[in-house]
């Protein structure tokens, strides 16, 4: 089988397969965030970018060839892992001690991972009211970091077309497609897949939050890094 | 009249978390005319819930405070119990108790042995730099170790039921999110003999140190008036549930069993200009007579009874001390100290109970646009009131936290020691101390009643009538 290194160790991998890819199979962590592995990589939070014979590339849109020598837990790296989950925290609002997502949010998992204890940069504090319209749903725009996997499986999976993404640079924000703008418009249902693949606590189950205990909650049990690690072989 | 009057202002105070500051209106005789603790941060929680999903509302709104969040947390839980339309199962309700006891215990142990003991210790005028927890480890070890341990157990309790031991996730619209674990109980178990014991030593000490400070501080800013607390249907002190009752500064009863639900018909709140806490009064007495005290001697003298036997045995020592009403600020530290006893008492009797380790924990029934919660945080009658709506969103939201229900006590209590201890138009340091004494008796933390943020540092003003400033001292944050 093919291989290539990471940060010094062998990694298989098959024809195919990006760098995530093949690391996540071996048990291999390297940082990211927009990567979901049931969808085609997007490449559009640059978290995952790793050195790929000392060049910097998203190891979820770069495809894994033989002989790579693919560094990731570098210092300057996590460094400017670091800077970009800081600026993913000030442009929306995240208020993790009030969020029911906290203790599974991938974003503060991975700010955690990462050492993020500041913002670091300037708040960008953006009004971004809520969407409660629908009787099931709630949508809090407060926290989108526009990964576009809600977008994403919606339109592929569900076949709904429910969200897009409005806007450029800073003024970018994810839309509901309906002419009013409101969830309770659309198709959405409980059972979609676009209900599941939110990172962060966007696009919530209502009347559900803080059911789940502190110490019980998915990244209290395991980070994202001990669930991947978990499957590595020895 | 305030054209005649002299104005004395003292800011900040220490030991007290917020920011406050003090101004003492002088005559023309050049007597304290009125005492004004201004609070001049404004946090807005009323505010910005607004818009918000209602079941983040418990999680969001105890951020008011770090030393009683759990107060708030429950407080809120208990409003949306009826948003939800539902009983919280038994289970739920002694999970909640538990919590609330573990809250009352350790932030009564903060209060006392943490911020009020070294002015009691030391006295109110001994040196500022040995006046604190510091000093007291120094000179009191094995009295500061027992202060610290006591609130660690509580902090311990709290952490098993609520998750954290400050700013959890334990209560919920309609019930709670966890049972107490096995280990958890056998652990608690095992050490409430010691808790019992050092919480009954610290009845012994409050008893002695407010005996022989009020010996020395004669009368120490003590004004009486009403008092307010929930009591249960048996005439006992319920902190976590009951009804409100009454009572006038001669301790007749006022009113009696009345639903939390009514208590915008038994209260108003005034808004004064000088500052951001409101200032609510008794419906029936109106804004002058009406003002009340809330908290530990207010609650020990309004129930008839304590359901614990050594608390109930410390509560009548307490009442015999007093032919009449007790309204002097500083046995509040005793009054406390009983309370923190009760909890301790109520602990163990809670952790008998198998509901806590099994059972039901969350209950909903048919969905409401508004409720109400009361409960007796460590500080005092604690109201939340939210209204919701089908959305699930909150659209009104108003709380009237203990320190904003004593109030007015605290101002009538800084105007009583200014009077006493004004010496001429200066402000000294001594002024300062016993200023600061008179607001920790009540409540160390202003920001909740405000809902503001962080330390608070004091100063005092002193104008004369014509608005000039005779004086100014200032203290930085402890």
């Amino acid at each position: 089988m093919s291989s290539f290194t990471l940060d010094g160790a062998d990694v298989a991998f098959t024809e195919g397969q990006t760098i995530i890819e093949a690391a996540r199979v071996a048990g291999r962590f390297i940082p990211s965030l927009c990567a979901h592995p049931e969808f085609p990589a997007h490449g559009s939070c640059r978290v995952c970018t790793v050195l790929v014979n000392g060049r910097p590339m998203s190891s979820c849109t770069t495809k894994a060839s033989e002989g790579q020598v693919v560094e990731s837990n570098t210092a300057a790296l996590n460094r400017d892992r670091q800077a970009l989950v800081q600026m993913l925290f000030v442009e929306g609002n995240h208020f993790c001690p009030g969020c029911e997502k906290s203790g599974a949010c991938t974003l503060q998992s991975l700010g955690k991972e990462l050492g993020v204890t500041s913002a670091g940069f300037a708040h960008e504090s953006p009004t971004r009211p809520v969407d409660a319209s629908h009787p099931d749903i709630l949508l809090d725009f407060n926290r989108c970091i526009l990964c576009e996997l809600c977008v994403r499986a919606s339109a592929d999976v569900d076949h709904k077309d429910v969200f897009a993404l409005s806007g450029r640079g800073l003024h970018k924000h994810l839309i509901v497609n309906a002419e009013s703008g409101r969830l309770a418009d659309t198709g959405m249902s409980l059972e979609d897949k676009a209900m599941t693949v939110c990172p962060v606590g966007v696009i919530l189950k209502k009347r559900q939050g803080f059911s789940t205990p502190i110490g019980a909650r998915r990244d209290d049990v395991q980070t994202p890094r001990q669930r991947l690690e978990a499957g590595r072989k020895p | 009249m305030t054209e005649t009057l002299r104005r004395i202002a003292i800011d900040p105070l220490s030991r007290v978390e917020g920011h406050g500051k003090v101004t003492l209106l002088l005559d023309d005789a050049g007597h304290v005319h009125e005492a004004r603790l201004h609070i001049v941060e404004f946090r807005g929680f009323e505010a910005f819930i607004v818009g918000r999903p209602y079941w983040e509302v418990p999680v969001i709104v105890q951020r008011l405070c770090g030393i009683c969040p759990v107060s708030h947390n429950l407080c809120a839980a208990k409003a949306l119990d009826a948003v939800v339309g539902g009983v919280p199962p038994p289970s739920a309700v002694k999970l909640r108790r538990l919590m609330h006891a573990g809250q009352l215990l350790q932030s009564h142990a903060l209060h006392f042995f943490h911020l009020a003991s070294p002015d009691l210790l030391f006295g109110f005028d001994s040196d500022m730099a040995r006046r604190n927890l510091m000093g007291l480890v120094e000179t009191h070890p094995e009295l500061a170790k027992q202060g610290v341990m006591l609130r660690k157990f509580g902090q311990q309790v709290l952490e098993a039921v609520y998750g954290k031991r400050i700013h959890g996730t334990g209560a919920v619209p309609g019930g709670v999110n966890k049972h107490l674990s096995l280990e958890h109980r056998d652990e608690f178990s095992k050490q409430l003999p010691q808790v019992k014991q050092w919480a009954l030593g610290a009845v012994a000490l409050a008893k002695q140190l407010t005996e022989a400070n009020l010996v020395r501080h004669a009368g120490f800013g003590t004004v009486p008036s009403a008092m307010l607390s929930l009591v249960a249907a048996d005439g006992s002190l319920d902190l976590y549930d009951g009804g409100l009752r009454a009572k006038d500064a001669e301790g007749r009863l006022l009113f009696d069993g009345l639903d939390a639900s009514s208590y915008r018909q038994l209260i108003q709140e005034e808004v004064r200009p000088w500052s951001y806490m409101k200032f609510p009064y008794l419906s029936a007495l109106g804004p002058d007579a009406g003002w009340y005290k809330v908290g530990p001697l207010a609650r020990l003298q309004v129930c008839d009874r304590l359901s614990t036997p050594l608390a109930e045995a410390a509560r009548q020592e307490l009442i015999a001390s007093s032919p009449r009403t007790i309204h002097a600020p500083l046995v509040f530290h005793w009054a406390r100290m009983i309370e923190l006893l009760h909890a301790a008492e109520d602990i163990e009797r809670l952790l008998q109970d198998d509901a806590l380790v099994q059972g039901e924990l969350v209950s909903t029934g048919e969905r409401q646009r508004e409720g109400v919660g009361v409960i007796e945080a460590p500080r005092g009658t604690l109201i939340h009131h939210y209204e919701v709506g089908d959305d699930d969103l909150v659209t009104r939201c108003n709380l009237i936290v203990s320190t904003t229900n004593n109030n007015q006590a605290m101002n009538e209590a800084i105007r009583s020691v200014a009077r006493q201890y004004l010496d001429g138009h200066r402000v000294t340091e001594g002024l300062l101390n016993h200023l600061e004494v008179a607001v920790r008796a009540f409540d160390p933390c202003l920001s909740c009643a405000t809902h503001a943020m962080g330390q608070m540092p004091m100063e005092v003003t002193v104008v004369d009538s014509s608005g000039a400033v005779l004086s100014r001292a200032e203290r930085g944050a402890s």
